[in-house]
């Protein structure tokens, strides 16, 4: 501690889990507005990633509640959210945000892009996989022409509603935070916007990775191609979000309010690492400045040519500190917000503890979790181009 | 908010606490004219307002009331009586980090450097300052929940477990409030804590226990200097009404817009 707090400030309220609920709602809206590339502004590129990018969407907003969940005073009455929401509070609609975007978002839109699939196998299988395949289809097992074009007209449909539903899920989360007026660190108007395009940067980063490092293990080749576009876009979404982050920077800087001297010290101090290190050097500008080089982000074939493999393990590393920079955009804005007093006086400490509900320990479980959905999600619904039934409809004709 | 929500007062009890600071104010005057004969006049005084209070015909209305309170910072000489009375009255967990009602030491220097402290909220009194020199001035600031009229802390509230009532207290429903903190967050002054048995958010509910009773919250009660002034804020003939035209008049934290009903007298400008 240093300086003055309120006495109430001593404990920190919202720890290291709550640093994880923007961080995995991010990387779902991301994921989905990637996977939206491909089926309504035809980036063909990308289509080797469409299905994986859908399945991560699903399996990381499955897990979104729980950190959320693991922090309530009391999980119990959690349900008051529905049944008697204050409606002039922004956390009161994440409840519904969540359930329109799983459900008339994620799940349809997955359920359309794989009926055709699930029916196909359903038929060619055995055992446990077929009649899983057959209750996913939820008996809709039409194949034909009119049919098939239906689910696809219908999954266009549903991603045109599906993007300004992941801007709404994670511009909320952003609202909560920004709409905090006792809170000079978080109370901007651009906290929305900087959210939802963190949001996309880390999407983009996750499946890039994801979809590098399940092909190298499945021992398949990587389509480089595909690879060469999402770092492009990756880089481009950065450039955005790096742009809004300067102008927020420079805003505070400028208008220099009474808050400036304290959030000055805090960055100096406690968020050193976190902010200056970690958000700003290792996970902004070095992947900036790699992907600028060797992505065909602003010239084809990039401004150094490289061999494919070392262009590979590039993207990769650059995907790798990108999450880094991202989480620990979370944590600044999350700890960040509670390590200086609203008195303006003083600062103080936030220690992780390693067990307990909010420590270490259940954060990392929390962010496996989500990959061990994937890892189901993709035995049961493969999102690789090879495992889609081929010729669907001549092989019912 | 719906009247439903108005925590009941039970039957015969005196509806107008604001006689009651009449009684501190006026006796207080007493005191300072006659100190010999205080004691028999305390002892009048509190068995009048015993009796009072167990007048069995009068119910508490919350619609006949707006509360507010008046601090006077000039007067307050940092004894911590009002913290300590707080946490015994409203079973404040002990520990230094859960306060309804904490106050504030400012120390002032010469060379401009503000140092501001609250050894465990105040409660035991202050340490005398190291070194007397270089000292500019120095003040004590009773800080607690400003049950502002237009609370960010109830506007967040995700299930609407926090509320004001209709007499102008905001509370929270124990049996509601689901601990997301959201409030504790939202409130400009630092006036919220989580409790740490029960897991939901505990503040400052101006003692509405006693309110309800026709008495003046506990902080109130036992400040030995009347730095506290309790009572109706839209009344004109009552003890609060008369401090806010008798003094310059302000709030913490004004341009958030929270229209808090703690109002301060000689409050220094340092003070947030």
């Amino acid at each position: 501690m240093q300086g003055y707090i309120y006495p109430n400030e001593f404990e920190l309220q919202w720890s290291l889990l709550i640093v994880l609920y923007p961080y995995v709602t991010g990387l779902v809206a991301g994921a989905f507005i990637l996977a939206s590339l491909e089926r309504v502004f035809n980036v063909k590129e990308v289509t080797p990633t469409y299905r994986l990018a859908l399945l991560t969407a699903l399996a990381f907003l499955l897990v979104a509640p729980l950190p959320l969940l693991g922090h309530l005073g009391h999980p119990e009455r959690s349900y008051e959210i529905f049944l008697t929401p204050n409606r002039q509070s922004a956390m009161a609609m994440f409840g519904f945000v969540y359930a329109w975007y799983l459900t008339v978002v994620l799940l349809l839109e997955i359920w359309f892009e794989y009926r055709r699939d699930m029916v196909l196998w359903a038929q060619s299988e055995r055992g446990v996989m077929r009649w899983i395949h057959r209750a996913l289809s939820l008996g809709a097992t039409d194949l034909s022409e009119r049919a098939l074009r239906f689910d696809e007209s219908a999954g266009r449909w549903i991603t045109i509603i599906g993007i300004p539903s992941a801007f709404l899920l994670h511009g909320y989360v952003g609202f909560i935070f920004g709409s905090v007026k006792a809170n000079p660190w978080w109370s901007s108007v651009l906290m929305p916007v900087v959210f939802l395009f963190s949001a996309i940067v880390s999407g983009i980063a996750l499946v890039l990775l994801l979809y590098m490092i399940i092909t190298l293990l499945r021992w398949k080749p990587l389509d480089m191609a595909c690879l060469d576009k999402l770092a492009a876009f990756l880089f481009y979404a950065m450039i955005v979000d790096v742009a809004l982050e300067m102008l927020d920077f420079l805003h505070r800087l400028y208008e220099s309010e009474e808050s400036i001297e304290i959030l000055s010290q805090m960055i100096e101090s406690r968020l050193f690492i976190s902010l200056i290190v970690l958000q700003l050097t290792l996970g902004t500008i070095v992947p900036l400045v790699v992907l600028g080089v060797v992505s065909p982000a602003l010239r084809p074939g990039g401004f150094v040519r490289t061999p494919d493999e070392l262009r590979r393990l590039l993207y990769l590393g650059s995907a790798a500190l990108v999450q880094v920079g991202i989480f620990s955009i979370r944590w600044n804005v999350v700890i960040g917000g509670q390590l200086f007093s609203k008195s303006l006086r003083g600062l103080t400490v936030y220690k992780v503890e390693l067990f307990g509900l909010e420590g270490l320990a259940m954060t990392v479980a929390l962010l496996l979790l989500p990959f061990a959905i994937l890892w189901a999600l993709i035995k049961v619904l493969p999102p690789w181009q090879e495992a889609a039934a081929p010729h669907p409809v001549e092989k019912i004709a | 908010m719906p009247p439903s929500r108005e925590p009941s007062p039970p039957a015969g009890v005196n509806p107008q606490p604001g006689l009651e600071v009449d009684r501190r104010t006026f006796l207080e005057g007493a005191l300072k004219a006659c100190a010999a004969g205080a004691p028999l006049l305390v002892g009048v005084v509190r068995v009048a307002g015993g009796a009072a209070q167990e007048s069995p015909d009068a119910g508490y209305d919350p619609q006949d009331h707006y509360y507010g309170m008046g601090i006077d910072t000039s007067r307050c000489i940092g004894c911590g009586r009002c913290v300590a009375a707080c946490k015994a009255e409203n079973d404040v967990p002990a520990e230094s980090h859960y306060f309804n009602t904490w106050v504030e030491r400012y120390v002032v220097r010469t060379d401009g450097e503000v140092v501001v402290d609250s050894p465990n909220g105040g409660i035991d009194g202050f340490p005398p300052a190291e070194s007397e020199s270089g000292i500019l001035r120095t003040f004590f600031v009773p800080k607690l929940c400003n049950h502002c009229a237009n609370p960010p802390c109830v506007q967040v509230c995700p299930v609407g477990a926090t509320f004001i009532t209709e007499d102008g207290v905001v509370l929270v429903d124990e049996e509601y409030c689901i601990g997301c903190r959201y409030c504790i967050q939202a409130c400009p002054y630092g006036a919220r804590w989580l409790h740490p048995e029960k897991h939901v958010a505990g503040k400052c509910t101006f003692c509405y226990h006693r309110l309800v009773k026709g008495l003046v919250p506990a902080c109130v009660e036992v400040c030995p200097t009347g730095a506290r002034i309790f009572g109706e804020v839209e009344h004109r003939a009552t003890p609060l009404a008369r401090f806010m035209r008798q003094n310059e008049i302000q709030v913490l934290k004004p341009h958030l817009n929270t229209k808090p009903k703690v109002y301060y007298a000689n409050l220094d400008g340092e003070v947030r």
